[in-house]
């Protein structure tokens, strides 16, 4: 996208002006423009009378009679569906190229909500934001519908027989100008099927292209066990986010951290050395921000001081924090971790990999990942685009993915794309790639077709369709198959017929039918190649990557960081609302994204939030705002890939800038020699960093490890909390006889992965309001994951905390709503009832905590047909001028309790977990009775660490927080 | 000075706020004759459906429990609509060739589901839970009426929150064994009230108050 030259004409009227500008550490306006004062043109008695025939009109809107709706029964109703009662199958998404298991809910026959498959080991019941919102892209309604040709709509039939065209001259010469372009492939079958059209047309080659892989560790992969580790390091490494394998490592990381009593309290002790803060930086004990190139020097020194025989670079910055990371290491063989990022150089890896030997690490904590064995006749990408120019491929199968967006820069892509006899795209969006192809074939979604699909420690499971596909689809099977062999089975049979091999087993069906129910295979032997090739290639080319003398210092030079968005990853997402509309850890930005930059470098530059610069890298030029972000590397700049898309839908079309532009195949993800030239234009950045803002009270609680063991009660300063009794509410009116319900989380294991927000939106139907309704403070989320920074500027200390609805026993919303649309119940719930709801906003004004939402126009008004269909039925649509907020998923509580009251028991602890506590990787967030002594809720409201936010305003929240402990070095 | 109201002013006054007076009132009275009639709230007057489907004819005359179509009102929040092929499974023996069952027919052909309309029909924000109510003893005609004698179907009930809570307040007033839930027929005994008691405590309905809370049915 490129930004207008006036900073007016990007900000629409009652933007927070300048409120951009101003840098951290915070903003002094507690309100938004036109809070306190009116700014409108309208004048106030104009307002007024408005206001006056508003009021009238809406009463005759009662007037109208409840229309007529359908009951429309099956034809044949299939038995296991009732109808009114949700299902849930088995099934598995893709997440950087390897599979991560799934349970998908469907009401008759839609896919309603994501959720982690606890049986299967990289998901253990968690997801990510990115499974989450997955579902929201299956209705979308901007998906590829139909096979396309140049803009004209044609049958799958069509394509086939252009297809088979295509293909018959080249079988002459073994298909020696046939090339198949795709995305990581780890299915199984899918891979079989490769190595059958590579055998049949031996002279084609198979290429894959990932612009976020994982190249620099193709050393050998490696797993590592958090729940074996004492200290870890990382070295720029996203483990609990953008891993493959992130669920799973967040979880064990987690658990070596959670502390309940002071008795027996330990805590693993992480270090980190990072450029740019990531959700795992933020929960290091000891971060420090070094620029990328200094990461390998680094660990170089760590190594030496270790004892391996590496060159060590002095490196007195950090002595502090490298001298107790040798002390830490040494003290725990056999106990630590020593993990390095996809982003560092391959001389790390074999670094960090001989360090984890040197500590005795190799078999303890430490193993080697199950390579997965591909099929031969691969080819570099940077070698295929080579041949593309030379105009050697005459067809070309471009399987997922986008190239011509996000191909190094330098590759000219686009022209060698265009050189191509033939060129054919499937995917599931049209984007830039289908553009300039001569096939658009749409895509079926995941959970529109069958496959399967292996996660990274090997697991394999079946990738089972919950709906019929939406539209005019293909999945990937049918178009290998089709090029194998003229006319394509469908996937079901594709897939079957390489599960079942050519030998059918007696009890293959009750072994398949198992696998689909567990969603991990267990007895089945996967589809194996024939011939298999090196189990892995290198995606760009064979030659080493020149990255100069990184010996050499030049603190004063600039470095380019590129790096996967959190939300949008490489684009793929881009048209995804969810994802949009989430705010982007640390920065809170959301619909956006901006250049990265320390607030040294801001302060030397003169650079505000918001400032559009011009950056320079090789030569090729790029416009962005930037963003100060605490705790950025002094020199380093991160532009975050993904945005900036071209041909897209409707939601991610001019969002951001698109960084690919000044990525090139010698600086996959950081080098030197960018230069950033102000321009003096602005951009209109939207963060929610100060929305609903309660900071400036003792909201947080935080604390080291050895301070908690010396003094345990120190979170929870009852000096600070008035006298329970001392309320104007009468105590006897709610006596809590049957359940109380509460909820606990714990700070100290919350990694800020956001999930929580994106699983809470899935299943309580909350809108998107894009980004100008965002701007004025009124997105809808009902749990924010705040972000706090504490200490300096360039190294802050950075604590998340999740704020859902507290449910105050003593609710200052419930004592000002007009005409008592929120409530207290007899389990202690605070109820929001949209249809009393007035929209007099007196709720939110007196709520300390600022966790309501209000509906100011009608968010759910204009949905496609394809949208509705992903609303969940157990939830109430909320309309225009309703206010609404986390109700602890009570559609939940409800169905526990009906399910409860017909098998005549009580409700069985754990039986109830609200959306927010289900997807959460690291189990911080905790529902349950409070009336229940022996629940694992009340054994968290017993601990130490339980604190109230706000305790000392009385109002006797039953969301509890345990405090936040850092377990620093002495 | 003289007089400036005339004597008379004093009677046209109370002409006028008795007037004002009967207005309102009248007003009122229209209002709530309006709110309670069958053209607002549609008790006892049946739609328009594909077929004119008889409960009368079907429960009484033939017998058929409610449960043979409505199979999910055990299990689920919806009591379940048949699908065509329950409705065949008697008429492809039976009235095979009834013009009137053209569409039934027709429906199995082509596989496109008939569309009936609804007859009870609760607003969106309000989620009620057909199984738990009939594990807890509450008869289908307390809501339906006597769908048995009914030939073409009508709402019996207005579906006001207000009536709902009638019984959610007081639940001894309709609760009947269990074995008589599917029972259109049932008359309440005369000693009712004590017999819902004993019901009340026999099936462990939550009498505290929580089934009167706004979270009982809105979420």
């Amino acid at each position: 996208m490129s930004y207008p030259a006036s900073n007016g004409r990007t900000q629409p009227p009652g933007a927070p002006d300048g409120s951009a500008s101003r840098p951290y550490p915070r903003e002094t306006d507690e309100f938004a423009s036109g809070a306190s004062e009116w700014s409108d043109d309208l004048s106030r008695r104009e307002f007024l009378r408005l206001a006056g025939a508003t009021l009238a009109l809406a009463g005759l809107n009662s007037c109208t009679k409840q229309p007529l709706e359908e009951i429309v029964p099956y034809v044949k109703q299939p038995e296991i569906v009732i109808p009114g009662k949700p299902l849930r199958f088995a099934t598995a998404t893709q997440f950087a190229g390897f599979g991560q298991g799934l349970l998908v809910t469907a009401y008759e026959g839609r896919p309603t909500k994501i959720e982690g498959n606890p049986t299967h080991p990289s998901s253990l019941g968690a997801t990510t934001v990115w499974a989450q919102a997955d579902v929201l892209d299956l209705y979308d309604p901007d998906r590829a519908q139909t096979v396309t040709t140049g803009g004209a709509i044609k049958t799958v039939g069509d394509f086939w027989d252009a297809l088979n065209l295509a293909i018959e001259p080249l079988k002459q010469n073994g298909g020696a100008a046939l090339r198949i372009l795709s995305e990581p492939v780890s299915s199984p079958t899918l891979l079989a099927q490769l190595d059958h059209v590579l055998q049949t047309f031996p002279a084609a080659r198979w290429c894959i292209w990932d612009p976020l892989n994982r190249d620099n560790t193709s050393s050998g992969e490696v797993i590592y066990d958090f729940s074996k580790a004492k200290v870890v390091v990382a070295f720029d490494s996203d483990f609990l986010y953008q891993h493959p394998y992130a669920l799973r490592y967040a979880r064990d990381f987690a658990n070596r951290r959670r502390v309940i009593e002071a008795d027996g309290a330990r805590m693993n002790r992480f270090y980190a050395a990072e450029p740019t803060p990531t959700i795992t930086g933020s929960n290091a004990d000891h971060r420090i921000a070094v620029t990328a190139r200094d990461v390998l020097p680094l660990a170089q020194t760590i190594g030496a001081e270790l004892g391996i025989g590496v060159a060590a670079s002095r490196n007195v910055e950090n002595a502090d924090w490298i001298a107790a990371v040798v002390r830490d290491l040494n003290a725990s063989p056999g106990e630590s971790v020593v993990i390095a990022g996809e982003t560092q150089p391959p001389e790390l890896h074999s670094l960090v990999a001989q360090m984890n030997a040197m500590l005795g690490n190799t078999d303890q904590t430490v193993s080697a990942a199950p390579a997965l064995s591909l099929p031969g006749n691969q080819i570099a990408f940077g070698d295929l685009v080579e041949e593309m120019h030379r105009g050697a491929v005459e067809l070309l199968v471009v399987l997922g993915g986008n190239p011509l967006y996000d191909a190094p820069a330098d590759f000219n892509f686009a022209d060698a794309f265009n050189k191509v006899k033939l060129r054919v795209h499937h995917s599931v969006f049209f984007n830039e790639t289908s553009r300039h192809s001569h096939w658009h074939v749409p895509a079926t979604h995941f959970l529109e077709s069958w496959s399967d699909t292996r996660a990274f420690d090997g697991s394999i499971s079946i990738v089972q369709p919950l709906i019929e596909p939406m539209y005019v689809g293909v999945s990937a099977h049918e178009i290998l198959e089709s090029i194998a062999s003229r006319s394509p089975r469908s996937a079901y049979e594709i897939l079957r017929s390489h599960w079942s091999g050519p030998q059918l087993l007696s009890d293959f069906e009750s072994k398949w039918r198992r696998a689909l129910s567990d969603g991990v295979v267990t007895e089945l032997q996967p589809p194996s190649l024939t011939a298999s090739g090196e189990s892995t290639a290198p995606t760009l080319s064979a030659s080493p990557l020149e990255k100069g003398d990184r010996s050499e210092v030049r603190g004063s030079q600039l470095e380019v960081l590129f790096r996967p968005d959190v939300s949008v990853r490489d684009g793929r997402y881009a048209n995804n609302g969810w994802l949009q509309e989430l705010p982007r850890r640390f920065s809170s930005l959301t619909w956006d994204n901006a250049a990265l930059i320390s607030s040294e470098l801001a302060k030397s530059a003169g650079l505000n939030n918001g400032d559009i610069v011009e950056l320079t890298f090789h030569d090729r030029k790029l416009r962005a705002p930037v963003w100060i972000q605490p705790g950025q590397a002094k020199s380093s700049i991160t532009l975050p890939l993904g945005y900036g898309r071209e041909i897209v839908g409707r939601v991610g079309r001019n969002v951001g800038f698109n960084a690919y532009a000044l990525r090139t195949s010698d600086a996959l993800w950081f080098a030197d020699g960018l230069t950033i030239q102000k321009t003096g234009d602005r951009h209109w950045l939207v963060s929610t960093q100060h929305h609903h803002d309660v900071t400036g009270r003792g909201i947080l609680h935080d604390g080291i490890l050895t301070e908690f063991l010396a003094d345990p009660h120190y979170a929870q300063k009852p000096e600070e909390l008035p006298p329970l009794d001392y309320t104007l509410y009468d105590p006897s009116e709610y006596p809590y006889k049957g359940y109380k319900w509460g909820m606990v989380v714990d700070l100290n294991v919350c990694i800020g992965c956001h999930a929580c927000t994106i699983a809470c939106q899935a299943e309580n139907n909350i809108p998107v309001v894009g980004k100008q309704q965002v701007g004025v403070h009124r997105e809808m989320h009902w749990i924010r994951v705040s972000t706090f920074y504490s200490g300096t500027e360039e190294n802050p200390r950075i604590t998340h905390q999740p704020v859902p609805c507290m449910h105050c026993e003593n609710a200052p919303c419930e004592l000002v709503c007009p005409v008592a649309a929120t409530a207290h119940d007899d389990e202690g719930l605070n109820l929001q009832i949209y249809n009393r709801c007035v929209g007099t906003r007196y709720c939110s004004n007196n709520c300390p905590y600022k966790v309501r939402r209000f509906n100011f126009l009608e968010y759910n008004g204009q949905l496609s047909p394809s949208e509705k269909l992903l609303k969940n039925p157990d939830v109430t649509v909320r309309s225009r001028g309703v206010m609404e907020k986390c109700t602890y998923c009570i559609q939940r509580i409800n169905a526990a309790r009906i399910t409860a009251e017909l098998e005549h028991r009580k409700i069985r602890d754990g039986e109830i977990v609200p959306a927010c506590a289900q997807v959460c990787p690291v189990e911080a967030i905790t529902f349950g009775d409070m009336n229940d002594s022996r629940s694992r809720l009340m054994r968290l409201k017993r601990s130490p660490l339980n604190y109230w936010m706000l305790g000392e305003l009385n109002t006797q929240p039953r969301t509890s927080y345990l405090a936040k402990l850092r377990n620093m070095k002495s | 000075m003289a007089q400036l109201f005339p004597k008379s002013a004093n009677v046209h006054a109370r002409v006028l706020i008795a007037g004002i007076l009967v207005l309102a009132c009248g007003a009122g009275w229209a209002a709530s004759i309006i709110y309670w009639s069958p053209y607002t709230t549609e008790v006892d007057v049946p739609l328009q459906q594909p077929i004119p489907f008889s409960h009368k004819h079907h429960v009484t005359d033939d017998g058929i429990d409610c449960r043979y179509c409505h199979t999910s009102v055990e299990k689920s929040s919806f009591a379940g609509i048949p699908s065509t092929e329950t409705c065949m499974t008697c008429h492809s023996q039976i009235w095979t060739d009834a013009p009137m069952l053209a569409s039934v027919r027709d429906s199995l052909a082509t596989g496109k589901p008939l569309k009936w309309t609804r007859v009870n029909d609760l607003p969106d924000y309000v989620y009620f839970n057909h199984s738990v109510h009939v594990s807890k003893g509450i008869g289908c005609s307390e809501c339906h009426g006597r769908v048995d004698q009914m030939p073409l179907t009508s709402k019996a009930q207005t579906l006001y929150m207000r009536w709902c809570l009638d019984c959610h307040e007081a639940p001894q007033k309709y609760i009947r064994p269990r074995d008589k839930v599917f029972d259109a027929a049932w008359q309440q005994p005369p000693d009712q009230l004590e017999q819902g008691q004993t019901l009340i405590r026999q099936y462990h309905v939550d009498t505290s108050g929580r089934l009167t809370n706004c979270s009982a049915c809105h979420r």
